[in-house]
């Protein structure tokens, strides 16, 4: 099996651990989970240079921070197909006891996690705090941070954008989910947010675009393009195009599944276009 | 009676800014952060020293919160500065997630809290952030009465792990603790012994409790004064065995009397052993422009105000 066709396979298990994860709990957020499912696989398993042992602390290892915490059944399926906690551990994804909350937390001490997310706006600030602490500690690994372009409504992220690029925070790589959907609907529907590209560009950054957002070897190609552009006095901003919904396809071309959970008819439907490939949990 | 002295008057933020200073010489790990108030908050020379370690965020408070919690993820020690209503209020939801829920390792340092902020008014005069620090699960709340005091706490919370609140303010004060006095996290400081009733005050209080128990002594009142510098976790021992001699209590704090100190003692009196009890605090009100001796005397929180409460709660035992 080639690299590639590993990947894709691995990609239509999470995409399956997404749908059942919540499935069983009637709820959660399946839209742009399975939107960032090819993003999340690319960077746990091609991109992020990772130790082998989790720790808080993160020294000498690539870091990811998840400010989009609603979509954590995508970060949890990579992460404990990564190897970072019990693959049968996503059977307790908010139920009550579980180390896999609603949105991430470092609360319940979950291998993979380091900081807590879900009241949106706040992921940037934490990896800018993160990329001066590595280069306090003279550590030339990176920092990748995602985020949702509705959440991009939150002011607190226009403060860390323009505070990254005049400090020139060069160890950090923004990664900007672009799937114009928001609870809502559309996101220029909800409150446009203009031409993004332009917007970053002007506040400083150094702007990748990835127009196949749901395609595994373009993601790769340009986060490896991405790591690049780093350490150059510029923070890197991608805008990743990608589809709410992604491979399910009564769940694309619509807003409507952003926080929606599947019945037990659609459910069936869902994973019948995704047939299991490493395992179900 | 114990005779309390001071040699000079001095700001509480001075003490912080010393403090930060010698934390910066002694551990490398110590980082601070400011928005656009380094002046004001006494970080100037921590900055000097230490310029890599001191982060200029700018007009932006929200985002320094996250850096600070960032910051803890490779083992910094973040000391946050600004006005305690931009320390609180203003940043509830980024403490709450990224540095309270989160556990995160950050100091948030806060001047110019209460009425002594003086004459900016009501928008700068915060007087509900014990209140909102103290709801928050895993945070340490400290509010210190003087330099000494301020200096000492300020050192002291970079060796303990977890997040705290240190409030301070603006003011010239007497500084009558000993630089040598040890600090502990969560010990009250009894100053002064007294049969009749319990002081307990936090802040700039603490010396107008002092000044209270040489008037009440000449009324024939003894007073025990106990300093609480940590309103959480609040040293209930030196409370309740207080009480048990005196059997009724006066708390003084610069904040609202809904959240504050005041609150929290009540509840150790409730669950334990309920005696009167006094408020020396603001009445659910804003502040308001003004010198900071005038607003004490207006909104009530002097030495006067405080000998008030204490006949009120004598009538009461």
């Amino acid at each position: 099996m080639s690299r590639i066709v590993h990947l894709e396979k691995l990609t239509q298990q999470v995409r399956r651990d997404i749908l059942r994860m919540v499935h069983s709990v009637n709820s959660g957020h399946p839209g742009g989970s399975l939107g960032c499912a090819e993003f999340f696989v690319a960077l746990y398993n091609e991109v992020l240079d990772l130790n082998d042992k989790f720790d808080m602390n993160g020294r000498n290892e690539d870091l990811f921070f998840l400010s989009n915490g609603h979509i954590s059944p995508v970060f949890y399926s990579v992460l404990a197909r990564r190897g970072y906690f019990p693959i049968n551990e996503l059977d307790t994804f908010r139920k009550l006891n579980s180390r896999l909350q609603g949105h991430p937390t470092t609360h319940e001490k979950l291998p993979g996690i380091r900081i807590a997310s879900g009241s949106l706006g706040q992921g940037i600030s934490v990896a800018i705090g993160s990329a001066l602490s590595k280069k306090l500690n003279k550590d030339c690994k990176l920092v990748y941070v995602m985020v949702g372009d509705g959440e991009l409504q939150e002011g607190q992220n226009w403060e860390a954008i323009m505070f990254a690029a005049a400090k020139k925070i060069d160890n950090l790589i923004l990664c900007v989910d672009l799937n114009g959907k928001q609870i809502d609907g559309s996101t220029n529907d909800v409150l446009p947010m203009g031409n993004l590209k332009i917007k970053f560009e002007a506040f400083g950054w150094k702007v990748i675009m990835i127009e196949k957002g749901n395609n595994l070897k373009s993601i790769i190609k340009k986060l490896n393009q991405a790591k690049k552009e780093t350490n150059k006095n510029l923070p890197v901003c991608l805008l990743i195009k990608t589809e709410m919904g992604n491979g399910v396809d009564f769940m694309m071309n619509t807003h409507e599944w952003h926080g929606v959970a599947p019945n037990d008819e659609q459910l069936k439907a869902a994973l019948s276009q995704n047939p299991e490939t490493f395992g179900d949990y | 009676m114990r005779k309390f002295t001071y040699t000079e008057l001095k700001d509480t933020r001075s003490g912080f800014g010393d403090g930060l200073t010698e934390l910066g010489r002694k551990n490398k790990n110590v980082v601070a952060l400011c928005a656009d108030l380094t002046g004001s908050l006494k970080m100037n020379q921590f900055k000097k020293e230490n310029p890599n370690r001191f982060f200029q965020v700018g007009i932006a408070e929200a985002n320094m919160m996250g850096i600070a919690a960032g910051l803890t993820i490779g083992g910094k020690i973040p000391f946050t500065g600004t006005f305690a209503n931009f320390s609180t209020g203003r940043v509830y939801d980024q403490i709450r997630q990224s540095i309270a829920y989160s556990g995160k390792n950050v100091k948030i340092c806060a001047s110019h809290a209460g009425l002594t902020l003086g004459e900016d008014g009501a928008t700068h005069q915060i007087l509900e952030d014990i209140g909102l620090m103290k709801m928050l699960p895993g945070m340490t709340v400290i509010n210190t009465c003087d330099y000494n005091q301020t200096k000492l706490a300020t050192i002291k919370i970079a060796d303990y792990q977890g997040p705290v609140y240190l409030r301070f303010g603006r003011p010239k004060v007497p500084n009558f603790t000993k630089i040598d006095e040890k600090f502990d996290i969560g010990k009250g400081i009894l100053l002064s012994e007294g049969k009749d009733v319990t002081i307990v005050a936090t802040g700039h209080l603490v010396w107008e409790s002092l000044l209270a128990r040489e008037k009440l002594s000449n009324l024939g009142i003894s007073a025990e004064i106990i300093n609480i510098h940590t309103i959480k976790p609040i040293d209930e021992a030196i409370i309740l065995n207080s009480i048990k001699k005196s059997r009724c209590l006066v708390t003084a704090e610069e904040h609202n009397y809904l959240g504050g100190l005041g609150e929290s003692i009540s509840r150790v009196l409730t669950k334990n052993d309920p005696v009167p009890q006094e408020f020396v605090a603001t009445n659910d009100t804003f502040g308001e422009s003004g010198s900071p001796s005038k607003l004490m005397d207006k909104y009530g929180l002097n030495s006067k105000a405080i000998i008030s409460a204490v006949e009120k709660v004598l009538s009461r035992k």
